[in-house]
């Protein structure tokens, strides 16, 4: 019978565009020291890391074997995750099933990028098959851009409804101390910044960061030992399949996305998002995902999200807080973004949110994204799964 | 642990260059063998753990080429980037932790890159790197940290590659059957000192899969199960400078771990058979002694000893081994496949009578940095 | 229905992937390349907890897990601890072979440092001292030592 599991303690770096006092190694450390220091461990007490980012960024191949001098790995079992943007998430998940096995009963799971060192755009581009879409994928952005021209066809959604997706996470990111970008941007900015592929402008986008993520999971029996109120697992689930960018319906919704939701919520009792949901950080690597991919998830019908957005239903204090930590848009150190969602959703369940603490929070979403139009779905509670 | 096993296995054949499949044409190939194999269908299969490395497929995402080849549409999927044993082990621990079957499938092809450019990139980039290091060279420097160590000669190693590649010949889907002796091993090009061409495993292309399965899928699959009795891993210190690169401590600890969930308290008695990580010869002796299947420094005894040959007590590796067959990522996956060919009685050729208890082992990083290891069992 | 695939031809298509790095050293590496730079000299640190002293000097001990404060010159001689002859040609190599790869125990440091062995190769062996050989043209790498020497 598989364990229940929680996340007892999260750390993260404070994100920002260049760390040269750091190599890798070094910054990986940092995050985890944090993490222990969070929960009161020490490396010992770690049973197994579990470690992710995305190779070409920093051109290391077995990054997981390269860093066991900063990640505690030293004598330890080590496993290598990576899956593209949803990395930090499916690094997660594999902690969580290092313990639910019942192998393991407390798992650091580490995801980190220093985005400085190489050409992000060229970095990504590699991911496109070399022979049928290499030639015409221009990295993450054009492809994202035609998602968004779909949806605004359907929906009818302007260039300003996504704006405030963009105004409203950065808004969020001042109450984050590890926040990358912490300046408060208005949609008029959005609305001046500079067209990089329509209608995508360089405010409706995340940026490159360096930084790292750390996140404990424990098993049941000592998981409440460690945390006075910890992150329950719930549920997991992803969908990962398509392989061909051209296969990707742009005219439809994020059908990875409703999968994996599907039976994420479904496994965790959750019937009505909106309500059934305390708080969600989702991976909304540009604006137009925070209107697109909310339908998706359920939290309003389709082409409603505009109205549900703008109406402040996801801002702080409203029905749905999305991405109090300021989401991917304020930082994105890529194999760690994902990552950084389950840290932030477990901190608002652990009661550990300071400013950007959202209040009695029972239930909370998780989201990664990354690779061909791929989605990760994890939920967390106070409550523990049945 | 709770009981699951081992129900489906394929592997391509193992080829220097398989010019007319791409990676994804390699996985389906393998996965529906493996399906077949088992009598399952994909219904059946809850969720799929690729293996594969961005380096090796130059792409970053490397599993974006294979998972709908892996059958993983609409289903939980999940990336190992490290040798097959890993990728097992995630999902043997998937099954343990709630999925009815995990289907794990490793792909490479070698042809398709430089490994010269490829293993350089896992040193350092500041301090080793700039060196020019790969893992021939490195390799080699462990070569001769073990040999000094305990006064083994190059003979000793070269006896391996002759049985080795010998055992190749009865192995259908080895690259390199070869019938060799000591002399032709001594005498072929020297790359490294002391390694040798014959010292070295080749460039490979392939890929395999393996379904594990929870005693409600055992059921269902028409294939006697090879039961997953322990698993470990574990991982050593990272610079070569910092790691006593002729006493695998890694290996011992990951192999003490699979041995205490197995109860193996004498490795040497209880089990039957071993396919080991040797992708080159210097390692078989080093890693058997990682396992404790003999001493210290006693690992280049076991073949004159008659211990290991093919009619020894504890026959290791049967198959040919990784230096008769080296797909990266593969190569542990399919030590994991010949293991349970071998307790299935299905390894024809190659058959070790009787087999019981199995050991499958892989490794990870430089100088075999990081190990896995598998013991599995007819007998539940 | 399968009969076209044996009578097609399989296409290759050739690519390179080149993309530009900038790694960051961070602090401890940097004072040690900047050693190795402006004054000729190997630093390493110890870790407070196991007293092992590294080559490179790392910000915290891998083993331990705790930080590294204390750096200390290291003598520029040392002991081969293990070596290979490398005798293929690549284009990664710093040098033609064949030239040698040795682990190398400096006086006063616990760990090995990998670097390149040039002459002499005939009389290398495990346990023969090596001293370091700096270059001219020094630009804070770890090639700012040239190699090392059979003394």
């Amino acid at each position: 019978m598989a364990r229940r599991v929680a996340i007892v303690g999260t750390g993260q770096t404070d994100h920002c565009s260049h760390r040269p006092d750091v190599d890798g190694r070094e910054m990986i450390h940092e995050a985890v020291i944090r993490a222990l220091d969070d929960c009161e461990l020490t490396i010992r007490d770690i049973d197994a890391i579990v470690i992710g980012n995305m190779d070409h960024f920093e051109s290391i191949n077995y990054v997981d074997t390269w860093s066991v001098e900063g990640s505690g790995g030293v004598m330890k079992p080590i496993m290598k995750i990576t899956t593209g943007g949803t990395t930090g998430t499916s690094v997660a998940i594999a902690a969580y099933y290092h313990v639910a096995s019942g192998l393991f009963d407390r798992v650091l799971a580490i995801g980190w990028e220093k985005n400085s060192e190489s050409d992000t755009t060229a970095a990504i581009i590699t991911c496109s098959d070399p022979i049928w879409d290499r030639f015409s994928y221009s990295g993450a952005i054009p492809s994202l851009a035609t998602e968004a021209v779909g949806y605004m066809n359907r929906s009818g959604a302007t260039q300003e409804d996504a704006a405030r997706v963009a105004v409203r996470d950065r808004t969020h990111a001042l109450n984050n101390p590890h926040a990358h970008l912490r300046k408060p941007i208005t949609v008029q900015d959005v609305m001046d910044s500079p067209m990089l592929a329509y209608p995508i402008k360089l405010l409706d986008v995340c940026p490159r960061t360096d930084g790292a993520c750390a996140v404990v999971f424990a098993a049941e029996g000592t998981a409440e030992k460690i945390a006075p109120k910890p992150a329950w697992i719930k549920s997991c689930a992803v969908r990962h399949s398509i392989t061909w960018f051209g296969d990707f319906d742009f005219n439809a919704g994020l059908m990875s996305l409703q999968r994996a939701a599907k039976e994420a919520f479904d496994r965790a009792g959750i019937k009505n998002p909106v309500e059934d949901l305390d708080v969600a950080e989702l991976y909304l690597p540009y604006s137009y995902a925070g209107l697109k991919w909310i339908e998706d998830l359920g939290f309003c019908g389709p082409g409603e999200a505009p109205e549900f957005v703008g109406e402040g239903n996801t801002d702080m204090g409203g029905k749905i807080p999305i991405n109090p930590s300021g989401g991917v848009i304020s930082t994105n150190c890529i194999g760690a973004t994902a990552l950084i969602r389950v840290a932030e959703a477990a901190i608002q369940v652990m009661g550990k949110g300071g400013k950007r603490q959202v209040p009695d929070v029972v239930n909370a979403l998780a989201t990664g994204f990354g690779g061909c139009f791929w989605s990760d779905v994890v939920v967390m509670s106070t409550q523990r799964p049945y | 642990m709770e009981k699951i096993a081992i129900v489906g296995v394929a592997q391509t054949t193992y080829e220097r260059r398989k010019k007319d499949k791409t990676y994804h044409d390699l996985v389906y190939e393998v996965t529906v063998a493996a399906l077949q194999d088992s009598g399952l269908t994909l219904a059946d299969i809850d969720n799929v753990i690729t293996v594969s490395n961005d380096f090796l497929d130059g792409r970053t995402i490397s599993s974006m080429a294979v998972g709908e080849a892996a059958g993983a549409h609409n289903k939980n999927i999940s990336t190992v980037e490290g040798d097959g044993t890993f990728g097992a082990f995630y999902g043997a621990m998937r099954v343990l932790g709630g999925f009815r079957s995990t289907l794990v499938v490793a792909h490479s092809k070698g042809s398709e890159g430089s490994s010269r450019f490829i293993t350089n990139a896992m040193f350092d980039p500041i301090y080793q790197r700039p060196l020019g290091l790969d893992s021939l060279s490195s390799s080699a420097l462990q070569a001769n940290a073990y040999m000094a160590k305990f006064g083994i000669a190059e003979e000793d190693f070269a006896k391996v590659s002759v049985k080795n590649h010998g055992n190749a010949k009865n192995n259908p889907y080895a690259q390199l059957p070869m019938n060799i002796t000591v002399d032709d091993v001594m005498r072929s090009k020297k790359i490294a000192d002391p390694l040798k061409l014959l010292d070295c495993s080749p460039i490979s292309d392939g890929a395999a899969a393996v379904i594990i399965g929870n005693e409600e899928i055992v059921e269902k699959s028409k294939t006697r199960p090879a039961w997953i009795k322990g698993i470990g891993h574990c991982s050593e210190e990272y610079f070569l400078g910092d790691r006593d690169l002729a006493d695998p401590r890694a290996l011992r600890n990951a192999a003490e771990r699979a041995y205490a969930m197995a109860g193996i308290s004498s490795p040497l008695e209880q089990i039957n058979v071993a396919e080991v990580y040797d992708a080159f010869s210097y390692m078989e002796p080093l890693w058997l002694e990682g396992l404790g299947i003999c001493k210290p420094g006693h690992g280049h005894k076991m073949i004159e000893q008659g211990i290991t040959t093919m009619d020894g007590s504890l026959p290791v590796n049967p198959s040919g081994g990784v230096l008769s067959a080296h797909p990266i990522l593969v190569a542990g996956l399919a030590r994991i496949i010949e293991a349970t060919l071998q307790l299935r009685g299905e390894a024809g050729a190659r058959q070790v009578d009787g087999a019981g208890t199995a050991l499958a082992h892989g490794i990870n990083g430089p100088c075999g940095q990081s190990h896995c290891v598998w013991i599995l069992g007819a007998e539940v | 229905m399968k009969d076209w695939l044996t009578d097609t031809e399989a296409l290759t298509l050739k690519g390179q992937i080149n993309l530009p790095y900038t790694w960051w050293v961070g602090d401890v590496g940097s004072r040690f390349l900047i050693a190795l730079r402006d004054e000729k000299k190997i630093l390493g640190n110890r870790c407070p907890s196991c007293n092992t002293v590294y080559v490179p000097p790392r910000r915290n001990c891998g083993r331990c897990f705790v930080d590294i404060n204390e750096w200390l010159e290291l003598s520029d001689e040392g002991v081969v601890s293990s070596y290979t002859i490398v005798r293929f040609s690549h284009e990664l190599q710093p040098l033609e072979p064949p030239y040698a790869y040795a682990i190398i125990k400096l006086d006063g440091c616990d760990v090995g440092l990998v670097h390149v062995i040039k002459e002499n190769l005939e009389s290398l062996k495990n346990g023969a001292r090596v001293k370091a050989v700096f270059k001219e043209d020094r630009t804070g790498k770890i090639l700012d030592i040239d190699s090392f020497r059979l003394i």
